[in-house]
């Protein structure tokens, strides 16, 4: 086992927090983003990007929540160019340096999503996209905040270990539970959220006939819930036991468990609750959440585990062979 | 149309057919040579004719509820204070409003059967007006002729959105900011039901039906409706509810005969 060597002030700890934040607000965006589909609120403000032609219309009705939905979105949009322009003047290592150039790409495109939604009127497709590239964005930036933290150049690293598929399976895993939510978004967004309008079962049926788009898609969540939860207790029991030294390992693999759990719970009582506004966004705010959770155990688990040469995942390496954790920033 | 667009449109018309004529073996496919073929004198044809109501009948009727109406819900307007403050009682709505005797509102009845072999241009030039009045729309539900003009009125001194979300005709979604402006809109296809909301003030929902017939009305707060004189013969007469689905039935208009249907929808 080896140590990588430890300088906290070269790894920049407000650099690092500036992206926690930054991932926080995005947190709060998707819930915000939540919150406009759940009330119903996403054709209140009809223009756009000006909302009825004034940067702050008064926030009535629906228009709070698309409104406060846009500023947030503003606000965290100005974060993310503020944070891929300290990246690409702090960082040394260029592939963080790319990944915070690439989060305003996408957060640009998310806006111009945004827009389109409004514009179309709600297309489907659209919308759906819009919450998958919410996502994406939001992994982004719990990426960069990751990589950015002092545990990351610090990490323990299994070299002298046997090869494990922790890091591969943890990859699967935060896969299955993307594609999770975007077909929780699907169901959202062409109204099949009460497709079965009972729990556990559908239309009083296990297996019911499907008679519609919006029941197969529906019952295509609930699998989808059981798959990931199966998935989750999977990576999780092999986190535990192949790992019980890595902490940085069991800790988000336990939030994954958590959250998993409490997906299943809110999932349903969203629909025992015909969709409730509060219920209904807690659902995909912790969707969000357990996301996250994956990422950062894939994430540490690539990191710790996913090299055998014995130099960690996302160093890079010198001419000559050897591991450069920290080179000058490119100019 | 407009008047200029219309004179610029019959010289073109005009230059294009005598060109067509002219040079028929020549000028296939050039952008003029369909334009006669909009001309009234070559759409008139096989068009149909306008009814003959010199033996019409009269067709009305009365729509009927029976069962347990769901019950009024109180409209919760404290997310504005405008609206909140433009009523002094309690405002209630319920989707399925009955009157007195079972009467039941805001049905919309029309003939969707037996028009068939005839056209209707006397397309009203007024428009038909839906208008935003103490965050309520009024009425809840509209009709009005394809082509007919839809005014969509603000009388609130607060902000509405009109949302119109058709299947057959395009949608839209415009910002009424200001108090005492409208904005005007025509449908071209035929569509029952179509949902206007506003986004701003979830309670605000309203019905808009375009036939491309005149046989259409709205039951009243007696429940009666009136569908005018009709020509002899056979016709569906289809009742649409906003909630309560879709009731038809067939009816026969004699020579002069007035006609008086009765139409039920249950809980």
């Amino acid at each position: 086992m080896a140590t990588e060597p430890v300088d906290a002030a070269r790894h920049g700890l407000w650099l690092h927090r500036y992206a926690v934040l930054t991932a926080g607000a995005t947190f709060l965006l998707i819930v915000a983003g939540g919150l406009v589909t759940s009330t119903d609120s996403g054709l209140a403000v009809p223009d756009w990007p000006l909302s009825y032609g004034m940067l702050f219309p008064p926030m009535i009705g629906g228009i709070f929540y698309e409104h406060g939905h846009r500023m947030i979105a503003g606000a965290v949009g100005i974060m993310t160019f503020l944070l891929a322009f300290w990246l690409v003047r702090a960082e040394s290592r260029a592939w963080v340096r790319r990944l915070g150039i690439l989060s305003t790409v996408g957060i640009v495109v998310q806006a111009v999503l945004g827009g389109i939604t409004v514009l179309w009127m709600l297309p489907p497709a659209v919308s759906i996209g819009h919450l998958g590239v919410a996502m994406g964005f939001f992994a982004m930036v719990t990426t960069i905040a990751v990589v950015t933290s002092r545990g990351w150049a610090t990490t323990a690293l299994d070299s002298n270990s046997a090869p494990s598929p922790l890091p591969r399976f943890a990859a699967l895993v935060t896969a299955a539970a993307y594609a999770q939510i975007l077909l929780g978004a699907a169901m959202r967004h062409l109204d099949a959220g009460l497709a079965c309008p009972d729990f556990p079962l559908c239309r009083g049926a296990l297996l019911p006939d499907i008679d519609s788009l919006q029941m197969g898609l529906h019952l295509a969540h609930r699998g989808g819930a059981l798959v990931v939860l199966a998935l989750v207790v999977a990576l999780v029991d092999r986190a535990w036991k192949q790992h019980p030294e890595a902490s940085e390992l069991r800790r988000p693999a336990l939030a994954a468990l958590v959250l998993v759990l409490l997906q299943v719970l809110l999932g349903a009582l969203t629909v025992l609750s015909q969709l409730s506004v509060s219920l209904t966004t807690a659902h995909v705010g912790g969707g969000a959440l357990l996301l996250a959770s994956l990422v950062v155990l894939t994430l540490r688990a690539y990191r710790r585990l996913g090299r055998r040469d014995g130099r960690p995942v996302g160093e890079p390496v010198g001419a000559d062979g050897t591991v450069d954790a920290h080179p000058e920033p490119a100019v | 149309m407009h008047p200029i667009t219309s004179r610029s449109s019959i010289r073109l018309i005009a230059v294009a057919t005598l060109l067509t004529l002219t040079f028929a073996a020549a000028c296939g496919g050039g952008e003029e040579a369909p334009a006669p073929a909009s001309t009234p004198a070559a759409t008139s044809a096989p068009m149909g004719n306008t009814p003959d109501l010199s033996n019409a009948g009269t067709l009305t009727g009365r729509v009927m509820f029976s069962g347990d109406a769901p019950a009024d819900q109180t409209v919760q307007m404290s997310a504005d204070p405008f609206c909140l403050t433009a009523h002094t009682d309690a405002v209630m709505v319920n989707p399925v409003m009955v009157g007195e005797g079972g009467a039941l509102l805001n049905v919309v009845v029309h003939v969707s059967g037996g028009l068939e072999d005839y056209t209707f241009g006397d397309v009203p030039s007024e428009p038909a007006t839906l208008d935003q009045n103490g965050c309520m729309y009024m009425p809840h539900a509209i009709a009005l002729r394809t082509g007919q003009p839809l005014v969509v009125r603000n009388s609130d001194n607060t902000l509405h959105n009109v949302n119109v979300q058709p299947n057959a005709n395009p949608g839209f979604n415009q910002a009424q900011p200001m108090v005492n402006t409208q904005l005007e809109k025509t449908f071209d296809t035929a569509e029952v039901g179509i949902s206007a909301r506003c986004d701003v003030h979830a309670w605000m929902g309203a019905f808009i039906s375009v036939f491309d017939h005149p046989y259409f009305a709205i039951s009243d707060a007696g429940g009666s409706f009136d569908l005018g004189q009709l020509p002899p013969g056979d016709y569906t007469v289809e009742a649409w509810h906003e909630t309560l689905g879709t009731q038809s039935q067939q009816v026969t208009v004699g020579e002069n005969a007035a006609v008086d249907i009765s139409i039920s929808f249950g809980s």
